[in-house]
This record gives C-alpha cells, sequence and structure tokens, in this order.
C-alpha cells in the first residue's frame, strides 16, 4: 500500500531522515516507534508530500507521489487519511462543518442526507455523536483526537496515517482509541501506519512495529517479538 | 557540524562595515526572494478564482467580515480627513478670494489620493494583519496541512476566497471614505460661513471629471487585490512556533503598507503617462 525506498531529508544542515525503507502490507497496522524528534511527523509528512523530501522514492497505492502533477495528488489523497498530532481541526467550523468540509468540497456526496449520514456514522464509530453541534473549542484534548480521527475516516481512506493519536491523553482514554483503531482497520478495511510513544497503543494496535533511531529504521517485528529484545537500546522502550 | 562552527567564527572576526555591508545585501536578497515567492503565490492564487468549486457563501461571509470590521474607522476617518483639508485650506483660499473652490478641492482631492490611500492604509492596518494572523494560526496548528492532505484545495477555499473579497470590498470602503469625506468637507465650510449642502454638492460634483475618478477606481481594486494577498503570503509563510503568527500579523501589515504607496506612485506614473498620449 505504501513503499518507501532510501529517504533523505534534511532541515539546513540537520539531517533527520537518512535513507529510510518502509513498506505498509495491506490490511496490517504497522507501528512506528521512536524517541522524540527523530523525526516520525517528518516521515509521515513526505509520505502524504507535505514536507518534500530531499531524495528517494515514494509510492502510494502503486503511485510515485514524488513525481506527481497537483490535481493527481490530490485525488490520491483522497485516498488516504491522516489524523495530525495536535488534531488540526477547523477552529472556526463546529464539529458537523469539520466533517463534512473535506465531502463538500471534493464533492463525493453532494445529497444532503447522504452528507449527514456520512457524518453521522462517522462520528458514531467514534462515540461522540453528541457533540456534532459543538465547536473545536468547547471540546476536551480525547475529543479533539477523535474528532480528529472520525474526520480523517470520512472520505473512506485507504490507507491512515495516525501521527500520534494517544499521546496526551489518561490511560483509560487512551487505550479506547487503541481499541478504535482496530476497530477501524476491520470496519474499513484499511492498512495504517501508527506514530506512537504509547506502548500500550503499540501493543493493542499494532500488528507489525519498526523502531527508528538516528534517521533509520534499526529493528523490526512484533510488539511480542521486540519486547523479549536483549538490545538495550530497544528494550529501553518497553519499560 | 565543526566546519558550520568554523564559518561563524569567520563572520564574527570581521570588521564592522563588512559585516553591515553584508546585512544591508542579505536584506535586499531576501527582500527580492520574498518578490517573487509573492509573485508565484499571486499567479496561484489567481488561478484559484477560476476554479472549481466556487465558495459562495465563504466569500460572501469574507465580505462581510471586511467591510464590516473597517466601516465604521474608514468613516471617521473619511469625515476628519474631509473636515481637516477644508479648515486648513479655508484661510489661505480666502486671502486668493476663491472660496468657492473648497468644495471642489474636496472632492478632488479626496477622490484621486486621499480616500484611496488612507483607506487602504487602514485595510492593511485591520484586514491583512487579520487574514496574516488567521492564516498564520492555521498554518501553525496544521489546519492548512489539514486541508492540503484531504485534497480540498487550501488555497482555493482559505486564500482565493479572502483576496477576492478584499479586491471587492475595498474600492467600495474608499467610495463610502470618499462620501464620508465630502460631508466632513461640508462641516468644515460651515465653521466659517453658511453654505447650502445642495450647493455645496453640486459645485463638488461638478469639479470632478472622469480622469480623477476611473483612475483612482482601477488603483483602488489593485490595492485591494494586494491588501488580502499580502496578508494571506504572509500567514502561509509562517513558521512552527506560535510567535510566528505576530510576526506573520505585523509583517502584513508593513509590507501591504509599503506595497500601497509603492502601487500608488506607479499608478499616478501610469495616469499621467496616459493623459500625455
Ligand atoms: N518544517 C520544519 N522545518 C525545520 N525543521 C523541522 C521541520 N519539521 C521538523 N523539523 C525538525 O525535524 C526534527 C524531527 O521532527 P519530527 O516532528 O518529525 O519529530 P517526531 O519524531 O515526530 O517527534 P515527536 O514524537 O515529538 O512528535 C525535529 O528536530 C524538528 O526540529
Ligand atoms: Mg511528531
Amino acid at each position: 500500500m505504501i513503499e518507501v525506498r532510501n529517504l533523505y531529508k534534511s532541515f539546513g544542515d540537520k539531517e533527520i531522515l537518512k535513507g529510510v525503507n518502509l513498506h505498509l502490507r495491506e490490511g496490517e497496522n504497522l507501528g512506528i516507534l521512536g524517541k522524540s524528534g527523530v523525526g516520525k511527523s517528518v516521515l509521515a509528512k513526505c509520505i502524504v508530500r507535505l514536507i518534500e523530501p530531499d531524495y528517494g522514492e515514494i509510492k502510494v497505492l502503486g503511485k510515485d507521489i514524488i513525481r506527481m502533477k497537483e490535481s493527481e495528488l490530490n485525488k490520491i489523497r483522497r485516498d488516504i487519511g491522516y489524523l495530525f498530532q495536535g488534531g488540526a481541526l477547523y477552529d472556526s467550523m463546529s464539529v458537523r462543518e469539520n466533517l463534512e468540509f473535506p465531502i463538500r468540497r471534493t464533492q463525493i456526496a453532494s445529497q444532503r442526507s447522504e452528507v449527514d449520514e456520512r457524518v453521522e456514522q462517522s462520528l458514531r464509530s467514534v462515540g461522540l455523536l453528541d457533540a456534532i453541534d459543538k465547536m473545536p473549542s468547547e471540546l476536551s484534548g480525547g475529543m479533539k483526537k477523535r474528532v480528529g480521527l472520525a474526520r480523517a475516516l470520512i472520505l473512506k481512506p485507504k490507507v491512515i496515517l495516525y501521527d500520534e493519536p494517544t499521546t496526551g491523553l489518561d490511560s483509560v482514554t487512551s487505550g479506547e482509541i487503541s481499541e478504535l483503531i482496530l476497530k477501524v482497520q476491520e470496519e474499513y478495511k484499511a492498512s495504517s501506519i501508527i506514530i506512537t510513544h504509547d506502548m500500550k497503543c503499540a501493543k493493542i494496535a499494532t500488528n507489525r512495529i519498526k523502531i527508528i533511531m538516528d534517521g533509520n529504521f534499526k529493528a523490526e517485528g512484533t510488539y511480542d517479538e521486540l519486547s523479549r529484545s536483549t538490545d538495550k537500546e530497544i528494550s529501553a522502550f518497553f519499560i | 557540524m565543526k566546519e558550520v562552527k568554523n564559518t561563524n567564527n569567520i563572520t564574527e572576526k570581521k570588521p564592522f562595515k563588512r559585516k553591515s555591508a553584508e546585512n544591508i545585501r542579505n536584506f535586499y536578497n531576501s527582500m527580492f526572494i520574498d518578490l517573487g515567492e509573492l509573485f508565484l503565490f499571486s499567479v496561484q492564487v489567481f488561478k484559484q478564482f477560476f476554479s472549481r468549486p466556487y465558495e459562495h457563501k465563504e466569500l460572501l461571509k469574507q465580505l462581510y467580515i471586511t467591510g464590516n470590521k473597517s466601516l465604521g474607522l474608514v468613516a471617521i476617518t473619511g469625515l476628519i480627513m474631509g473636515l481637516v483639508l477644508t479648515m486648513q485650506s479655508q484661510p489661505i483660499l480666502v486671502n486668493f478670494g476663491v472660496v468657492s473652490l473648497i468644495p471642489g478641492m474636496v472632492s478632488v482631492s479626496m477622490f484621486r489620493e486621499i480616500g484611496p490611500v488612507i483607506t487602504a492604509l487602514i485595510c492593511a492596518g485591520k484586514i491583512s494583519s487579520g487574514i496574516g494572523a488567521e492564516i498564520g494560526a492555521m498554518k501553525v496548528t496544521e489546519q492548512i496541512d489539514a486541508m492540503e492532505v484531504s485534497g480540498t484545495k487550501p488555497l482555493n477555499f482559505v486564500v482565493a476566497t479572502r483576496v477576492l473579497a478584499t479586491t471587492i470590498m475595498v474600492p467600495l470602503l474608499v467610495f463610502f471614505a470618499d462620501a464620508c469625506g465630502l460631508v466632513g468637507g461640508y462641516f468644515g465650510m460651515n465653521i466659517f460661513e453658511k453654505m447650502n449642502f445642495q450647493l455645496y454638492m453640486t459645485t463638488a460634483f461638478d469639479m470632478l471629471e472622469f480622469i480623477d475618478v476611473v483612475p483612482a477606481t482601477i488603483k483602488t481594486v489593485v490595492f485591494g487585490f494586494f491588501i488580502g494577498l499580502i496578508g494571506a503570503f504572509k500567514g502561509y509563510k509562517a513558521g512552527l512556533g506560535t510567535e510566528s503568527v505576530g510576526v506573520a500579523a505585523n509583517s502584513a501589515v508593513v509590507s501591504a503598507s509599503l506595497a500601497i504607496f509603492v502601487i500608488d506612485l506607479v499608478a499616478v506614473l501610469v495616469t499621467n503617462l496616459l493623459i500625455r498620449i
């Protein structure tokens, strides 16, 4: 679903990504673990071309994202859901308008009833139907994350990128969100990349984990495999 | 890393004169880079004016916000400008015995120069900075990225609507300011001697010619475009931290004001050239 080859990116003289390779298989939830500031968000943003990489190859759904015209890029982006680290809700719009926005702008559904149904279905699946007429400023952090998730799901994406879906939440809520990610995987038959430092989330929601250190992936395996690792740097994540 | 440190030391050891010359060169370099980027940005925005989906509702909302924000301020300044203009020139014109020229003088100077420039400057302060801060905040909180990533073309929805709104609204505000200036001029006249309002208005408009109004109106359309464009551009270019929102708003006002004077100068040169032909 996603194929990243030999990806390089630096900001100024600071090298962030140094030849990253990544392959997301169909239907899997791939976890990416790494310390704060190693470039996890940068990698995710390169995949959707919010950041232009310096060198390398990225294929999403079989198409070369980097050498793509803007109209084509916009089309393929509709098949990618992206949950931002901070939620990134449009704060001049209500929850309903936030969810309607991508539908309306991409003209995927035009009938009023169809739009309403999609919005409600999406909100129901994150358990926030009550908050439909609230403004983002009235929501708690966890609710914002969930609305962000509902918005990421609204175009029924084939690939979903979660940038730290549980950071800053209490452990009960983050457990709920991890379950939600699992539910989404089944319900939407989507393949996902889950960036996180939350081990509970990694344990619940992922099928496979890659650990990124100093600009490159250093280890790979399932949660159980990696947690049994004797390497000091890797086992440090699992304490 | 080591190499970088070394070059830093070298620049620090440079004599002051060299360094300030370098600063000036850097300033001009970055100004030209900025201008180039602004040009590319304006081309992109201009394209979005004609590309689907058209956002009538958002445009109306932005028109309302733009107009509503500065209406009061524009009215008061227009009124005061007209008033001051008459009060300042009345004693001089009395000496020459041409008091009857005052209404015409007020109307010509309001329509030609004072109305457009003062209104545009107010809009630069109120609207351009507002757009810069708003879009800057959207950029910092990744809202623009979120729109980008869902293929919803933020340049079309967020930027084009705002730029179109200022392009339409600023000329209207200028006309409103001109009208308020005329009324202010009338009050000014009445401080010294009674004058009939109808007579005042007739003489004011008698002096006004095609050449006073049309180039000025075209100029205000350009003002409006750049007020929106520069605000959006600065917001769009905002960096990562929250402080960059303030920077965006601030530099929007500075650049938009500067742009207004430059456009004004160019407009005068062009009209003079056209008149001569
Ligand atoms: N647009 C940018 N311009 C300059 N530097 C950037 C930019 N984006 C990210 N960086 C730098 O790249 C590095 C990696 O950032 P990134 O946000 O990817 O970290 P992260 O792994 O997601 O960390 P966290 O877990 O805290 O979110 C940071 O040092 C950051 O300063
Ligand atoms: Mg991050």
